[in-house]
């Protein structure tokens, strides 16, 4: 499907070099035809925003159009309707479902100029040299193939990405300090009998089973030999524990979306739940408490990156080479690391923070002046420190990535009776 | 004769046409797909009962659709009782036909704004802290809020009640105003007290009313997935959310399969409806 219409208008004003160009038998390609480039990208909310768009018709021209879907959606779409998209915007855990369906096409790192700056997690796996790989499906192990065409996952660089990472973060439970009153510092406190009727578990199976795996794992009830893989038995253990829980009346509700959480949590119906980092600040800027309390036995945590349509080719392709090194700029990095994520080339966004930002958001430091989210709300006043701590402190604790098992069809069959129950 | 008759033949085609098209195709493509099979990205032609042997093997499937039944069997109650009362005051009670019009206009109200939006008022004025719990509060009636009335049966059997009643008014409203006065009098003259004039002349006479808004109810009801979503705080499930669960996670010859024995539920209960009352006969 080509992406690029030449009106009669068009070519009539491209004058000289379009008569040149209908003599060549050879395509022809004009810079200046980059400006009626089409890129239609598919995500999962958290990265679309309308910013991003405006500034890419400004800075490169082209037009990006953006869908956001929730991730079972994005999944979806992303798996049966490759024509209706050019660039999707999913997690890496949606990446080990659709990479098999041969529907996006490897990437060429030698093509993305800042291939070196990318933080190590979506590299080698390893934040720092000495860290421990955490369980699930980390963004590395399904990051490279051996090449184009590939369907199988290679086990290190391999000089072919799948996914271009742009977003992560290290996700924790949300609480409401006024209405609780009481540190809090271990999963298992969601299932507390203390908060039955104020608790709510997001549902969205890969994402929420893992969660379930925290919390029981943090009880004492199972020990997993891997989170990120569970076992028929450790599935069928791990749910039954929530269905006993959601029988017994502590769950208020669960949610989908991530406006869905922001309600629950400002509105006081619930004041412990699994939680996405924006939806604390939506909620701050509410003004109501509310903290993404670290846990001592670490974070769930998750990555994003932009993969691109098998069917691209020619100009927008080269267009969408061009948007992913403008990606990984910086502008787009700073933006993100201002809602509380982290951009996966830390070392550009900087140069579009200023040093307190970068204090704050990055480095952990006490923030100096009031921090204000990209909107404009002041989030939090001179003096707070972000929950957590700095970058290193945050992701250094992951203790698992959201993940697709080889059981995933029978988890999901337990995943909807739990929700059906 | 032959020419009248393909000149019948013929008128008949366009609908027929469209009705094949978009109406008939689809179904047959559904319960055709519903005997395939799926991976976890993609699913593909075959010939296997697995689908329907795990609907029908699932004590959750049952479950829900036990809770569907119930819930359009109390909705369907609620709703022709309002119904009936609002239509029938409308039509015997409202003297001139401009206030009956007036007041008929001002109970679609409501229905100029969306389904969603109708439905989503309801949680500021439900929840913990919400209208009704506060004003509770305040006037000293309770002293910790109720939670039950949100995110349960209860909150999403009001925003279906709330939603659907008009589709029982229209109905039972049109029949009634076409009952002809003189058989009320001729009852009233033959010595029927009122309530003998409600059971004997003007039910049976409303009957193909009740009948279509009662058809209506039903089939929003046992189709409905996003008011039971959202006011149950997805802690419900009717059977369309077990649907739309498959579809999101791309189990599409299981929803299928789904979605034909909900079809299938559906028409008989209307079937065993249109025995009672022969609408076409009685409009």
């Amino acid at each position: 499907m080509s992406k690029i219409h030449y009106s009669r208008r068009n070519v009539l004003k491209g004058g000289v070099a379009a008569v040149a160009a209908s003599t060549l038998p050879a395509p022809m390609i004009w810079a200046q035809n980059i400006k009626d480039v089409v890129l239609r990208q598919a995500g999962t909310g958290v990265s679309a925003f309308n910013e991003v768009a405006a500034k890419v018709k400004e800075d490169l021209g082209f037009t990006l159009e953006m869908t956001a879907l929730d991730s079972d959606a994005v999944t979806q779409r992303a798996a049966t309707q490759p024509d209706s998209y050019d660039i999707a915007d999913i997690e890496y855990w949606i990446c080990k479902k659709v990479w098999p369906t041969g529907n996006l096409q490897a990437m060429d790192i030698s093509k993305i100029a800042n291939y070196d700056k990318i933080a190590g997690t979506f590299r080698d796996g390893k934040l720092t040299p000495d860290s421990v790989i955490a369980q699930g499906t980390a963004p590395h192990t399904v990051g490279f193939v051996e090449g184009p065409g590939s369907t199988t996952f290679a086990a290190q660089d391999s000089g072919w990405m799948t996914l271009i990472p742009t977003i992560y973060n290290a996700d924790t439970l949300g609480i409401r300090p006024d209405l609780i009153s009481r540190p809090i510092d271990s999963w298992a406190e969601l299932l507390n009998p203390e908060f039955k009727g104020k608790a709510s578990i997001l549902d969205i199976s890969s994402i929420g089973i893992m969660d379930m795996a925290m919390v029981c794992e943090a009880m004492g009830e199972i020990q997993y030999a891997d989170k990120g893989n569970m076992t028929r038995d450790e599935i069928d253990k791990t749910i039954g524990i929530f269905m006993e829980a959601k029988k017994n009346g502590q769950f208020r509700a669960f949610w989908k979306s991530f406006d869905e959480s922001v309600n629950l949590m400002a509105s006081g119906e619930v004041v412990i739940q699994s939680m996405w980092s924006p939806a604390i600040t939506a909620v701050r800027a509410q003004g109501v408490p509310c903290v993404y309390q670290p846990l001592k036995e670490g974070y769930r945590s998750w990555g994003g990156g932009i993969g691109l349509s098998a069917g691209l080719s020619g100009l927008p392709l080269d267009a969408a080479y061009e948007y992913i090194n403008w990606y990984l700029s910086g502008w787009v990095g700073g933006f993100l690391m201002r809602q509380g994520y982290y951009s996966a080339v830390p070392e550009t966004s900087k140069l579009f923070m200023s040093e307190d930002e970068w204090g704050f958001w990055y480095e952990g430091k006490a923030a100096a002046g009031d921090i204000v989210s990209p909107s404009g709300t002041v989030i939090e006043k001179a003096g707070a420190v972000r929950d957590g701590g700095s970058f290193l402190d945050r992701m250094g604790k992951v203790a698992c990535w959201n993940s697709v098992m080889d059981e995933n069809q029978y988890m999901v069959r337990k995943w909807n009776e739990f929700i059906a129950a | 004769m032959r020419r009248a008759n393909l000149n019948s033949w013929l008128l008949a085609a366009p609908l027929t046409g469209v009705l094949v098209v978009f109406l008939v195709l689809p179904i047959l493509l559904i319960v055709a797909v519903s005997f395939w099979s799926s991976n976890e990205f993609s699913f593909y032609p075959d010939f296997q009962f697995g689908n329907y042997e795990y609907l029908f093997g699932s004590s959750v499937a049952w479950k829900v659709f036990g809770l569907t039944f119930m819930m359009t069997a109390i909705v369907w109650a609620l709703t022709l009782v309002i119904g009936f009362t609002i239509a029938f005051f409308l039509a015997f009670h409202v003297r001139t036909q401009k206030w009956q019009m007036v007041l008929f206009l001002l109970t679609t109200i409501p229905f100029w704004t969306s389904n969603i939006i109708r439905m989503i008022s309801w949680i500021p004025l439900l929840g913990k802290n919400g209208l009704v719990n506060q004003t509770l509060i305040g006037a000293g009636i309770i002293n910790e809020p109720i939670q039950w009335l949100l995110y349960s049966s209860f909150s999403v059997c009001l925003a279906f009640v709330h939603l659907y009643t008009l589709f029982m008014v229209v109905p039972i409203f049109n029949t009634m105003m076409r009952i002809d006065k003189s058989l009320i009098e001729a009852a009233r003259d033959g010595g029927a007290n009122g309530f003998q004039i409600l059971t004997n002349v003007i039910i049976p006479l409303s009957k193909p009313g009740i009948m279509i808004g009662s058809i209506f109810v039903i089939a929003l009801v046992m189709s409905d997935f996003v008011t039971t979503r959202f006011m149950s705080g997805s802690q419900l499930a009717n059977v369309g959310r077990l649907i739309s669960n498959d579809i999101g996670l791309l189990q599409y010859p299981s929803a299928a399969a789904t979605a034909v024995v909900l079809l299938v539920t559906v028409l008989l209960m209307i079937g065993a409806m249109l025995r009672l009352v022969d609408i076409r006969k009685e409009l």
